[in-house]
């Protein structure tokens, strides 16, 4: 059984596991699943700055906390616990074009090549750890929610801006995977 | 032509009022889609639930590989399925337990009426979600993400976090002046 645990999970086991998460803070009171507020309730709860964004009693969507804590313990438990020790099988052609920006190591969650401390003196490091991470802050919460809030939450409800978000966000990803990152990359 | 002005002028006067209101619910909710529906007024201690509910979210993030920044890659390179797959299949199932909970309106555990509120339409949706997009493809991960992979031991994206606050914050501070 934890054999079979510790395999990488497929698509159809993981989705619908993910697609419960929306009834099951319904159910457990009357919250709607989405993680991006999270960042929202930090800034109010640490520095409202006289706001009127951040100016709200935030202890009122303290259960969002709460709940981002225990993602972190989650993936504490899933990768000591439960981990694949195998690198990350990915797609030949991706390989291909990582090996020509010098990114090879497929060990872990995320590439060290690009992401750990020491890269974070490098132009590229900076570039995508802080950058990345404050377009990720500034673009969800000017639209709104992020892919759990509107791709997962937001549809499930059937809301139709929740698809003009989901198809921004994919938009952008594309824009910059395919015409951006490249550039970046190389720096 | 002129009566869609004048139910403009009719909305943005609403709107207006609702402004003056400003209640607490209405800020929290303002540019959120995950919120707190509940008006109970529940201890700390009955938070843990939530907690609970995240550590299986995150176990589910890094099992399933989705935090990994090589398959979101290969899910904008169209490389793989995988991605697809996940949020496809999330939603639908997600979109089936929305239809049953209103159908047979069910309660929370707590016992109020499950409430699921409409999200209007602005401009944000598609500025907002261009420019999370090109982060998304950058860090490879969304803020969920953010948050499992901290836990796996990937301290440095406690740096990607910080900004990704940073960021929120600098959207609260200039929201005003922005098109929306």
């Amino acid at each position: 059984m934890l054999e079979f645990i510790k395999q990488p999970w497929p698509w159809y086991v993981a989705g619908p596991l993910i697609g419960l998460t929306v009834p099951a803070l319904l159910l457990l009171g009357n919250k709607s699943f989405g993680i991006s507020s999270s960042l929202r309730h930090v800034c109010a709860a640490c520095m409202p700055a006289n706001i009127p964004f951040f100016k709200y009693d935030w202890k009122k969507e303290v259960w969002n906390l709460f709940f981002v804590a225990g993602i972190i313990i989650g993936g504490f438990i899933a990768f000591n616990l439960l981990a694949n020790p195998d690198p990350v099988i990915v797609h030949p052609n991706l390989s291909a074009e990582m090996e020509g920006y010098g990114i090879t190591n497929y060990n872990g969650i995320i590439p060290p090549d690009i992401f750990s401390w020491p890269q974070l003196g490098t132009l590229r490091g900076l570039v995508m750890m802080v950058g990345g991470g404050f377009l990720v802050g500034f673009g969800t919460r000017y639209a709104g929610g992020c892919t759990s809030g509107h791709a997962i939450m937001g549809l499930s409800n059937l809301q139709w801006p929740s698809l003009v978000a989901t198809c921004c966000f994919m938009a952008g990803g594309f824009i910059m995977a395919n015409l951006i990152l490249p550039f970046i990359l190389k720096m | 032509m002129a009566e869609t002005n004048i139910i403009n002028t009719d909305t943005q006067e609403k709107t207006k009022v609702k402004e003056q209101v400003n209640t607490d619910y209405e800020v929290r909710t303002e540019h959120s889609m995950c919120v707190n529906h509940s008006e109970l007024d529940r201890p700390l201690i009955a938070m843990l639930k939530y907690g609970l509910a995240g550590i299986l979210f995150g176990i589910i993030l890094v099992k399933s590989e989705v935090i990994s920044w090589f398959r979101i890659q290969e899910m904008f390179r169209l490389q793989s399925f995988h991605m697809y797959g996940v949020i496809g299949s999330a939603v639908v199932v997600g979109m089936i337990s929305v239809f049953l909970i209103k159908k047979y309106k069910l309660k929370s555990i707590e016992g109020e009426n499950i409430k699921l509120e409409p999200k209007k339409f602005n401009k944000g949706q598609i500025y907002g979600g261009l420019i999370f997009g090109l982060g998304w493809a950058i860090t490879g991960a969304c803020p969920g993400p953010l948050f499992a992979q901290i836990g796996t031991g990937a301290t440095v994206i406690i740096v990607t976090l910080l900004s990704a606050i940073a960021g929120t914050w600098v959207y609260g501070k200039f929201r005003s002046k922005l098109p929306v």
